[in-house]
């Protein structure tokens, strides 16, 4: 066998795990479609804070807005505003699937089209801010968009929305956002996988190993930045519509802009799988989202402290992430050469 | 004859130290121009300034009949005119070929173009003037783990991929072992003889720059001292005081 074959094998075996994983645990399928989502979250974090050098913290702001936006839709479709005030155990906003499904669509493309064209306005702005500066400012913003969310009536304001209930017709809402999730990681991580062999992918890395010197060249940097940023933001709203539709209720600062959970562990899950290397988020939040729902089940009360414990010991220990620490074990199954060519 | 580069009474000061006073020189087409003076004498500040580095205090830099001194970095090296670092600056985390494709010209780029892949025309470019500076067999090794004096090389190879009209170094030989100067002399000549590249060059090392440039400015505590041809700067006594008094 050659090893030609293993990308194939590698990927036949996910595309089986993605399809029949959720079939086969038909009680863990909000657990799977999370999983995915969390995949979603540290490939999309690590754009900025693998690729491009720049730690951000406030990605989980287009998480939300990509949420709110696609609910917003649905209502604005077939609901009076007036009718989701109406707190939603009692309401239920019954659909039928084709509606259901329209909604969800159209919701998710004004999603993203709001997320990137939001990620160009805040980035033409503070992407001009540098290491620490750029890092600290994300921060506030994921703070304070929570925040401003919660006082918007149009969104329901502090005590949240619901999105439509979803279509019995269409049988369990689990398996619905299982592949939901699924296809959105694949598509992110094809996507990821080309823009980095692309003029974009060496362009952000010139950025974050030589900022200075990639502007004495005459790289655009402002652009690629910005650029940089709209693509995490993209595919971020994508998976706040799902998360959205699939929690059902949403509320400003636990669902949607959740950034103590959700907006850290992205974080996390890219430095423990490995920044900037493909298969590192990938691993990374597997390793994270698995290793947590066990903490969650048998250390009641205590997982917090052992999710503590373990990042401890990653960046004490494995400060390159398991990947970037099997890159420097075996760079030559990475294809990097350490031995120059004898000519 | 034209000048690629007009400057004109240029000023800048740090606080209260005059690192450039009324500061002009003029860089013709096609010509290599050195710049010398002692240690903190202001020829690094000279080039950021001319680069958009920092803003002037007072002056005017024309590069081909245009004023450029309002203009920010890189829009300056757009133009057509790059600038090396002393300190050698390369990207580290990544290897030789892709910090030679990334340093193409981006002149015209387009979004179209930021998200292509590069053309063969790219690679077989950066290959030929990797081959040019000698660094064709590391090519695929990380940057960061080139010598100090093989980083040198890296960083002129990515300025040649740019195209440049006019190439700025700063200091090209410091740092590089005296057997392989020479080697590096003649390459720099090829660059201005063969690619059609205007060079001026900050050197410290006296031998290297009277085989060089056919024209030398030198800077004494940020004032211009003299300039000339070589033989009349190797003789010039007020240049020979600056360079034994500041050793
Ligand atoms: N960014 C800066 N801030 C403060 N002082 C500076 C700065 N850059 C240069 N200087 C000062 O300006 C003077 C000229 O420095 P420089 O241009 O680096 O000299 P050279 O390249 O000729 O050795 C020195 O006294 C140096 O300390
Ligand atoms: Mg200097």
């Amino acid at each position: 066998m050659s090893s030609n074959n293993k990308p194939v094998l590698l990927y036949g075996g996910i595309l089986l795990i993605g399809i029949f994983l959720p079939l086969a645990l038909p009680a863990f399928q909000t657990q799977i479609s999370v999983m995915w989502m969390m995949v979603t979250f540290a490939l999309t974090w690590d754009i900025l804070g693998g690729r491009m050098g720049y730690n951000s913290f406030g990605n989980i702001v287009f998480f939300g807005v990509g949420m709110y936006a696609s609910a917003s839709m649905q209502h604005e479709l077939y609901f009076d505003i007036g009718q989701f005030e109406v707190i939603s155990d009692q309401f239920n906003l019954q659909l039928t699937p084709e509606k259901y499904l329209f909604g969800l669509g159209l919701g998710m493309i004004v999603g993203a089209v709001i997320c990137v064209a939001l990620a160009w306005v805040l980035g033409s702005g503070i992407l001009s801010l540098r290491g620490h500066y750029f890092a600290i400012c994300t921060l506030g913003l994921g703070v304070a968009v929570g925040e401003l969310a919660g006082t918007i009536d149009y969104i329901g304001a502090g005590s949240g929305m619901a999105a439509p209930v979803f279509p019995l017709a269409m049988g369990s809402a689990g398996l619905f956002y299982s592949y939901f999730f699924f296809i959105l990681v694949v598509v992110t991580f094809f996507s990821l996988k080309w823009l980095y062999s692309t003029r974009f992918g060496l362009a952000i890395n010139a950025i974050r190993d030589d900022e200075d010197k990639a502007e004495a060249m005459g790289l655009h940097t402002t652009r690629y930045k910005t650029l940089a940023w709209c693509v995490s933001a993209f595919f971020l709203s994508f998976a706040g519509a799902g998360f959205g539709h699939l929690n059902g209720f949403i509320d400003p600062l636990d669902v949607a802009f959740p950034g103590a959970t959700f907006g850290v562990w992205m974080v996390l899950m890219a430095i423990l799988g490995g920044k900037g290397t493909l298969w590192g988020p990938v691993v990374g939040a597997l390793a994270f989202h698995i290793t947590q729902e066990f903490f969650w089940s048998t250390l009641l009360g205590w997982q917090r402290v052992a999710l503590g414990l373990m990042i401890v010991i990653v960046v004490v220990f494995f400060p390159l992430g398991i990947m970037g620490w099997a890159r420097e074990k075996w760079p030559e199954r990475f294809g990097h050469i350490l031995e120059e060519e004898s000519s | 004859m034209t000048m690629l580069l007009e400057v004109k009474g240029v000023s800048k000061s740090f606080g209260g130290v005059v690192a450039n006073h009324d500061i002009s020189i003029e860089v013709p087409e096609g010509k290599i121009i050195g710049l010398i003076g002692p240690n903190g004498s202001g020829k690094t500040t000279l080039f950021n300034s001319i680069v958009g580095y920092h803003p002037l205090d007072v002056g005017s830099i024309r590069f081909e009949g245009k004023e450029i001194s309002n203009l920010i970095v890189p829009q300056i090296a757009r133009l057509g005119m790059l600038r090396t670092f002393q300190q050698t600056r390369i990207y580290g985390k990544m290897t030789c070929v892709q910090n030679m494709q990334i340093s193409v010209s981006h002149r015209n780029t387009s979004i179209a173009h930021m998200f292509a892949k590069f053309s063969p025309e790219v690679m077989e470019k950066a290959d030929r003037l990797l081959e040019f500076v000698g660094l064709f067999s590391k090519r695929h090794l990380m940057a960061g783990d080139l010598s100090f004096g093989q980083q040198k090389l890296l960083e002129f190879a990515m300025a040649l991929m740019n195209d440049p009209k006019l190439l700025l170094l700063d200091e090209p030989t410091a740092g590089i072992n005296p057997t392989l100067i020479n080697g590096l002399i003649d390459r720099l000549k090829r660059a201005n003889a063969d690619f059609g590249i205007t060079l001026l060059v900050i050197e410290h090392n006296m031998r290297v720059i009277m085989n060089l440039a056919e024209h030398i400015y030198c800077l004494a505590h940020g004032e211009m001292l003299a300039e000339g041809e070589p033989a009349d700067i190797q003789n010039d006594q007020r240049v020979i005081d600056a360079y034994l008094g500041a050793h």
